[in-house]
């Protein structure tokens, strides 16, 4: 998901905290933690806690960033006016996000600037699902019915994630992301009973998101090493393959409702378990995503990398403007 | 990159008149004006407000989270304090 750790091992280990917390304090922020307290900005907590923070609230920022650019490639090729003003309305929550968890982030003591400077230089992960193109506009469709309903899945437990700013943030996200879901799925309905042509489009994109909208949960619980700490401390609540069940319960039936088909011939109804089964993640291609940026990566940079550079000018005259104003009032 | 050193601002938000304004988040600006504006932006975008407050993070002075153990002792040993502490005869009305 947006939080979850996308770095290597490699990556892991040379990031590891230099300073080593002493046991009394990691035993005192358990019991915190043990008693359901939370933890705010200024609390003492172990550096690993901090640590770990920072770069799932960062990561988590920087895909709601990212995630602006493959719906702002269909703002002007929107086909109603009602669904550009919903489409804008959509990225501009995107934005919002980004900047709530930003600042969630910058209570841990790193800067905004920091972090943005981390992602432009290719440094920072973000998930890897908006490094699959859009080519249609069913693709808007389905983002904000799988992509954002995967993402509400994921941060409805983050509501109560032990580190009070992250969980407040989440709180103000999990509000919006609903409306998402929903215009999401609106678009889909819509082809989906339309002409024959309109249905295939709706199924062709289902076709090209749904595996990676599993993917979005992280790898599979028996391959993932690093989540029994996070659980531990109350970061994380649900194991990714919890999370990734839920996702797939809730959504089969929605695509039963319009006729559309899961593209995953192994997917069936498992009557002991109550639960759907799925066929296998191909990880390979997850991992690889991440390596090499998929199909997208390289835009995706370039793109924010340019948005940079053309606000330069804005971000100085916003400067200038402040710097005369706040001479004029010591003048005064 | 360049570093910005924009301000941080801390934002509160009168929900409706007759609550008080409550801490929402915060807004990086260059001056209060765009603070403001950007807060606006920022979070109330679905009638979340009828007045904003912001103020400069740097010049909110918060209290010790190390102290808070001494700071906000319940004093348990002064139930004195509560209205609970006392019996009113029986038949007394209205206290």
């Amino acid at each position: 998901m947006y939080s979850t750790d996308l770095r290597t091992d490699q990556e892991k280990k040379s990031a590891d905290p230099q300073v080593l917390d002493d046991a009394k304090l990691w035993d005192t922020f358990q019991s915190r933690i043990d008693n359901g307290d939370v933890i705010e900005a200024k609390d003492d907590m172990p550096e690993k806690y901090r640590q770990t923070l920072i770069r799932q609230i960062s990561q988590h920022a920087h895909s709601e960033i990212v995630g602006q650019l493959p719906e702002g490639n269909w703002v002007t090729r929107a086909p109603t006016l009602k669904r550009k003003l919903i489409l804008l309305a959509k990225i501009q929550d995107e934005a919002g996000h980004g900047l709530y968890l930003y600042s969630a982030a910058e209570t841990l003591g790193r800067s905004r600037d920091d972090m943005v400077a981390d992602l432009l230089s290719g440094k920072a992960k973000y998930s890897t699902i908006f490094n699959y193109p859009t080519p249609t506009w069913a693709d808007i469709g389905t983002i904000g019915w799988l992509v954002d309903g995967a993402a509400v899945t994921n941060q409805i437990p983050l509501c109560r994630c032990s580190y009070g700013p992250y969980a407040r943030a989440m709180v103000r996200v999990c509000k919006e992301e609903s409306f998402h879901q929903r215009q999401g799925y609106e678009i889909v309905t819509v082809l989906a009973q339309g002409t024959l042509a309109q249905k295939a489009l709706a199924q062709d994109s289902l076709n090209r998101f749904w595996w990676p909208s599993l993917m979005m949960f992280g790898p599979s619980d028996s391959a993932s090493t690093h989540s029994s700490q996070n659980m531990k401390w109350k970061i994380k609540r649900h194991s990714n393959d919890e999370l990734r069940q839920r996702f797939v319960d809730a959504t089969v039936p929605q695509a039963e409702f319009l006729g559309l088909s899961i593209p995953d011939a192994d997917m069936r109804w498992n009557e002991e378990r109550g639960s759907y089964d799925h066929g296998e993640i191909n990880w390979d291609e997850f991992w690889a995503v991440i390596k090499d940026g998929g199909i997208c990566g390289k835009d995706r940079i370039r793109a924010r990398r340019a948005a940079a550079k053309d606000g330069q000018w804005v971000r100085a005259a916003a400067h200038a403007y402040a710097q005369k104003q706040e001479t004029k009032e010591r003048v005064a | 990159m360049s570093r910005n050193n924009w301000h941080l601002y801390e934002v509160f938000i009168r929900s409706k008149n007759g609550l008080a304004h409550k801490h929402a988040g915060s807004v990086h600006a260059q001056d209060a004006e765009t603070a403001i504006l950007s807060a606006r932006d920022l979070y109330t975008r679905r009638g979340e407000a009828s007045s904003l407050w912001i103020i400069k993070s740097s010049d909110i002075i918060a209290s010790d989270p190390g102290e808070a153990g001494e700071l906000y002792d319940p004093s348990d040993d002064k139930i004195y304090r509560h209205s609970t502490f006392y019996t009113v005869p029986d038949g007394v009305k209205n206290m």
